[in-house]
């Protein structure tokens, strides 16, 4: 399954060997940023099912185009297969996730736990978010935990791996060696203290963030100015996060409806002009990867498309910023393979 | 009350200010407090407490008050507890995703902030709340933290004292003391208390 993608297999138990110099983790995602290639994930949306052929069927088409694969924690409060089941999932067959905490829903020694336990089943990306309300997904019934918030969670992250302790102060034999990023939603208010909060999470052990949806250019391009003016864009890897719009009336539902995705008025009319809106989404995302390349300070993009995982992998291959890279890794993978 | 909380944060300035005033009383009475026995006046001070910011401010007695770092905007009346900045999930209009009649008490800690002398504490990564302080007096544990700070350093002192005149403190400990002192072996303490008091009842 593994065999032609783009993963170098992790062997499991060979998850703490130790990180290549100036390396925090063994993720190929990091060794892509570090190494100033324009990295590319995506995120798998999580089976409503135990089965692990689910899992596997959505990660195929998403695991030839992407360098890291987000599993999603019950994302817009709704239940899913679990983050740490879908990453232990794939780390078996050597593709790279992200492990998406949210802290909506579990307390500190829950997260901790599940830190050591990703860690040592191959999970060298973790994602620190404070999560939507419990309001908005499929049991409003349910009690909001938020024990820690996204920056509290990214120290705690950074203590556990360079102190090699909890938060109590005990100590950790074994630190988990990962790579840890954040989210940030720069289009959306207030958007004077978007960058502000960034260097907050940087200061906090932000190592690299995924942006929410941008489908406003000029705003995300203001706040990217903004970063570059506090120095952050040298100390974190910035992916911006796009992703297909289905339709204008998709658009309209998720512009009231989902939490912080602010689409602006000309691109729902440019989806309500074209004869297949579909096809139409599908052009403004790869426009989207390209004009995000060109801004100075992002480091990558993050494709996001709920349960549309080939139309992810068609958008990354027209968009063209895999150019050269996938053969050379197929190559290298072959070669691999043969010996 | 949200009108109330909303004033407040207009006027941050100004709250910071008294608050400037009132912190180093609290930190300076400490031997008062100590007399008397924190755990004693730790009920009736954190119901005057609760009263007196839960009018100002909404507080939520979290027991680890850190308004002076939020704009004078309580972090506690965010439905997510948020510490350390606003989620992504703020409406248009600057209002919260949970409650979209209320403003987001992050974008209000911003604009607190900004009136502030001291704005820029905002930007300092807050802990995760100690929940087992839930109800307690913070500003009790305030005076007792910035008393330890003062206990510390005092100690620091008497510490290098002791390492530089190390063979004098072996053969003649009193001569470079490190035990805690008693209050009653402290009588310039005591004459400093007593007019501690003195012109606070002035005041």
């Amino acid at each position: 399954m593994a065999q032609d993608s783009l993963f170098d297999p992790i062997d499991p138990l060979k998850v703490h060997t130790k990180p290549p110099e100036g390396h925090s983790s063994n993720s190929r995602l990091e060794r892509v940023l570090r190494q100033g290639r324009f990295a590319v994930t995506s995120e798998l949306n999580p089976p409503d099912s135990a089965n692990p052929e689910d899992v596997y069927d959505a990660a195929r088409p998403l695991s030839e185009v992407v360098d890291s694969i987000n599993a999603t924690d019950a994302s817009g409060a709704n239940c899913h297969m679990s983050s740490l089941g879908i990453c232990s999932l794939l780390t078996r067959v050597g593709y790279s996730p992200v492990l998406q905490i949210s802290c909506r829903d579990r307390n500190r020694i829950a997260i901790q736990g599940d830190v050591l336990g990703a860690a040592s089943v191959g999970v060298a990306n973790i994602l620190c978010l404070t999560g939507d309300g419990v309001g908005v997904g499929d049991q409003p019934g349910a009690k909001p935990v938020f024990d820690f918030d996204s920056i509290s969670l990214l120290r705690t992250l950074r203590t556990m791996r360079d102190d090699s302790m909890f938060l109590s102060g005990r100590k950790i034999t074994q630190p988990p060696r990962i790579f840890i990023g954040a989210a940030e939603n720069p289009c959306i208010p207030p958007y004077e203290v978007r960058a502000e909060r960034l260097k907050k999470k940087v200061e906090a052990g932000a190592q690299f963030i995924q942006t929410n949806y941008i489908y406003d250019v000029p705003r995300f391009e203001r706040f990217m100015a903004r970063v570059r003016d506090l120095g952050l864009d040298d100390k974190v890897f910035i992916l911006a996060g796009v992703g297909p719009l289905a339709s204008a009336r998709a658009a309209k539902w998720m512009r009231a409806n989902v939490p912080g995705i602010h689409v602006p008025d000309h691109v729902i009319e440019r989806l309500e002009g074209a004869e297949k809106q579909g096809e139409e989404g599908k052009r403004i995302c790869i426009e989207l990867i390209q004009q995000m390349r060109e801004i100075k300070g992002v480091s990558g993009v993050h494709v996001m498309a709920y349960r549309r995982e080939e139309l992810v992998s068609e958008i990354i291959q027209e968009s063209g910023v895999l150019e050269g890279r996938h053969a050379a890794l197929r190559g290298r993978r072959a070669r691999k393979l043969e010996t | 009350m949200y009108t109330v909380r909303r004033f407040v944060v207009r006027h941050s300035r100004f709250f910071e200010w008294v608050y400037g005033w009132f912190e180093p009383i609290l930190a300076f009475l400490d031997p008062l407090w100590s007399r008397l026995g924190y755990n004693q006046i730790e009920r009736p001070v954190a119901f005057a407490e609760r009263h007196i910011k839960g009018f100002l401010f909404d507080c939520q007695m979290c027991g680890q008050c850190v308004l002076s770092s939020t704009g004078m905007s309580c972090p506690m009346n965010c439905p997510k507890n948020l510490r350390n900045g606003p989620c992504g999930g703020v409406r248009e209009n600057g209002n919260c995703e949970v409650k979209p009649l209320m403003k987001c008490v992050w974008v209000d800690a911003w604009d607190g902030a900004s009136r502030m002398r001291g704005g820029d504490k905002i930007a300092i990564v807050q802990p995760p709340v100690d929940r087992s302080l839930e109800g307690s007096s913070s500003w009790l544990r305030v005076a007792r933290e910035r008393a330890e700070e003062k206990r510390a350093s005092r100690d620091a002192a008497r510490q290098a004292m002791a390492d530089a005149f190390s063979e004098a403190r072996e053969e003649e400990p009193a001569a470079a003391p490190l035990a805690q002192e008693p209050p009653n072996a402290q009588p310039m303490q005591e004459a400093d208390e007593s007019t501690t008091i003195m012109t606070v009842e002035k005041n």
